[in-house]
């Protein structure tokens, strides 16, 4: 029998592909008359590449990756909407082991508390510019990724200048732990299970958390060519139901080990069933022996998880004005807000019944504790969503926002 | 200036396809050609070598890290844009095809890049037909090989002919459509499990 639909997705062997990845390999996507074909990549640069040829219709993205293509950051971008998100957190901060050392005789305790560990690395810091050492240099895998922006965040509201106190170069995310391991690199902002490789190698120490940094934040998104979605908004609806089921099954504990077990295979992540567990349990191995359990860790579908907010397109734009990606101009702001697209979630999860937000932003940082939201009858929960320094971003107040952000 | 002078540097960690692109550049007339494997001290490298075009393969999961210090000029002299011209779309297809991106030092005139993205995506497309020929031989052989032993076990479970094996196999795929190599390994495997039939 033949599909209603054939669509190409690319994606990376990552862990947070995993709604895609059960999308196809559960049948969810076949249920809704797709032919859902998964290509892996090397690279985001390849992706890139191929949404923008039309080699793939949709892909799995870093956040911020379609507003650079849409803004036109990169070379070979094409208009590329958001039309899902694959999950909210899921990164880590890992340090070598010497850098730890350094940082716990300032004061930091494996306890993952971002402030602490900012203000301990910060001391050091500035301890080794006294002593005339080389400036530290991390990793992030894209400069335009909520990795760079989180670790940025993180280092800048600690006193830190990401550009003049570090350095920050780009390394593939298989390649992290190794190149810590080799001295290459001091420390990183990497997705699991690239995290707990390097604390299960011996040779890093897991310090703070994106959950922990801004709580349900979010990360991988479903990128889609915009010619292709609007060309074949069935075939784009029928996605983004599959997707939807593909989330719900993946947050469901009771699937954890299957979803191990099918991530593990070589055409997927290729890693190890145990290392991916961190990311599914929440319960992460620090270093040293210490365990922590981190709430909300990595959510694949709960709070909201597949909702492709304004607020979050509209914050990523912030920091690339922040750190001096693009000029923050009325043509830039619109083409980022436009960027992320509730409306097609909305419509195409509309016939499931489902509780749906009903704004297409919020504020970020409002919600200090759990919230249920929408429509009656269907429940909803939303947050907390709080950022650690207890910054508020309002998407209605981004000129202040903006205008308020420091460097350091 | 002569095509001659521009510099380029192949990034690729398939060696042997590496030497038939540099050879391609070569023969072309290019002399300023260095070609690297490894992209540890890569930013130091390039600053040495200061290349006008750089060529570098699609699987390379480095891509990511070269592009931003491609933009980043901090460890590079000069800032490197990507080569393909928006407007030029079949030669971007036929490079991702080919499994190969260049990236060009700003201000270089199309005309004398072209050919260069030309010879690479068709070095790059040999290669590939080259290693698809190879993955066939080599196929094709252990085909020979599995064909062997199944005609080995038919001949002695039921004393055929080496000729009687051989039309055995071939008229049973004929029936199931199946290729003759496939019902050989279905043999040799049922073979296996059943016991000390053949090597005995």
């Amino acid at each position: 029998m033949s599909m209603a639909h054939e669509i190409t997705a690319g994606f990376m062997p990552l862990f947070d592909s995993a709604v895609l990845v059960v999308a196809g390999e559960m049948g969810f996507a076949a249920r809704e008359g797709i032919e859902l074909k998964l290509q892996r990549e090397t690279s985001w640069a390849n992706i890139r590449d191929r949404i923008a040829i039309g080699h793939f219709d949709v892909a799995h993205m870093l956040g911020p990756m379609p507003l650079a293509c849409s803004l036109g950051l990169t070379p070979l971008a094409s208009e590329t909407i958001v039309p899902f998100s694959l999950g909210l957190g899921g990164n880590c901060i890992t340090v070598s082991n010497a850098v730890w050392d350094g940082m716990a005789a300032q004061g930091a305790a494996p306890d993952l508390d971002p402030g602490r560990a900012g203000a301990a690395l910060g001391a050091l810091i500035r301890e080794r510019a006294g002593a005339g050492r080389e400036p530290l240099r991390f990793a992030v895998v894209h400069p335009h990724s909520g990795h760079n922006y989180e670790l940025r965040y993180w280092l800048a509201a600690c006193g830190i200048d990401p550009d003049r106190d570090i350095e920050i170069v780009i390394v593939p995310p298989p390649f992290m732990a190794d190149a810590l391991a080799a001295g290459r690199i001091d420390g990183y902002c990497v997705g699991e299970p690239w995290n707990s490789a390097a604390v299960a190698a011996g040779t890093g120490r897991i310090v703070t958390v994106k959950a922990l940094l801004w709580r349900n934040s979010p990360e991988k998104v479903i990128g889609a060519r915009k010619v292709w979605a609007e060309e074949n908004p069935e075939a784009l609806a029928a996605l983004l139901r599959a997707l939807h089921h593909a989330a719900r099954w993946c947050q469901d504990a009771a699937n954890r080990g299957e979803l191990a077990a099918m991530m593990a295979k070589p055409a997927f992540l290729g890693q190890p069933e145990a290392i991916q567990m961190p990311a599914l349990t929440g319960r992460l191995q620090l270093g040293g022996g210490v365990e922590r359990r981190v709430e909300d860790f990595f959510l694949p579908f709960d709070k909201a998880a597949n909702f492709p907010w304004k607020s979050h397109a509209l914050w990523f734009y912030t920091q690339m004005v922040r750190w001096g990606q693009l000029p923050h101009t009325p043509q830039n702001l619109a083409i980022a807000r436009d960027c992320y697209r509730p409306d097609l979630y909305r419509s195409a999860l509309k016939p499931l019944g489902v509780a749906l937000p009903g704004a297409n932003a919020k504020v970020e940082g409002a919600l200090k504790v759990a919230t249920p939201v929408g429509s009656a009858g269907a429940s909803l929960v939303l947050g907390p969503d709080g950022f650690f320094d207890g910054q508020i971003f309002d998407p209605d107040r981004i000129d202040a926002y903006i205008a308020g952000q420091k460097r350091a | 200036m002569s095509t001659g002078s521009l510099t380029i540097l192949v990034i690729d960690e398939n060696r042997i396809r590496a030497s038939i692109i540099e050879a391609g550049l070569r023969d072309a007339g290019h002399r300023h050609v260095t070609v690297i494997h490894d992209v540890a001290g890569i930013a130091r490298r390039i600053a040495e070598i200061e290349p006008d075009v750089i060529v570098i393969d699609l699987e390379n999961p480095n891509r990511d890290m070269l592009e931003n210090m491609f933009q980043l000029s901090r460890a590079v002299k000069r800032p490197i844009a990507m080569f393909v011209d928006r407007s030029d779309q079949a030669s971007i297809e036929a490079a991702v095809d080919a499994g190969v991106s260049a990236y060009v030092v700003d201000g270089l005139k199309k005309e004398r890049i072209k050919p260069i993205l030309d010879m690479a995506i068709s070095r790059f497309n040999a290669f590939s037909r080259m290693a698809r020929e190879l993955e066939e031989a080599r196929s094709e052989l252990e085909n020979r090989k599995v064909i062997d032993r199944a005609k080995g076990i038919l001949m002695k479970s039921r004393g055929l002919s080496e000729e009687a094996a051989y039309t055995l196999l071939r008229k049973t795929a004929m029936n199931q459509n199946r290729k003759i190599a496939e019902i050989a390994q279905s043999l040799v495997t049922a073979a296996g499990l059943l016991g000390p039939l053949e090597g005995e």
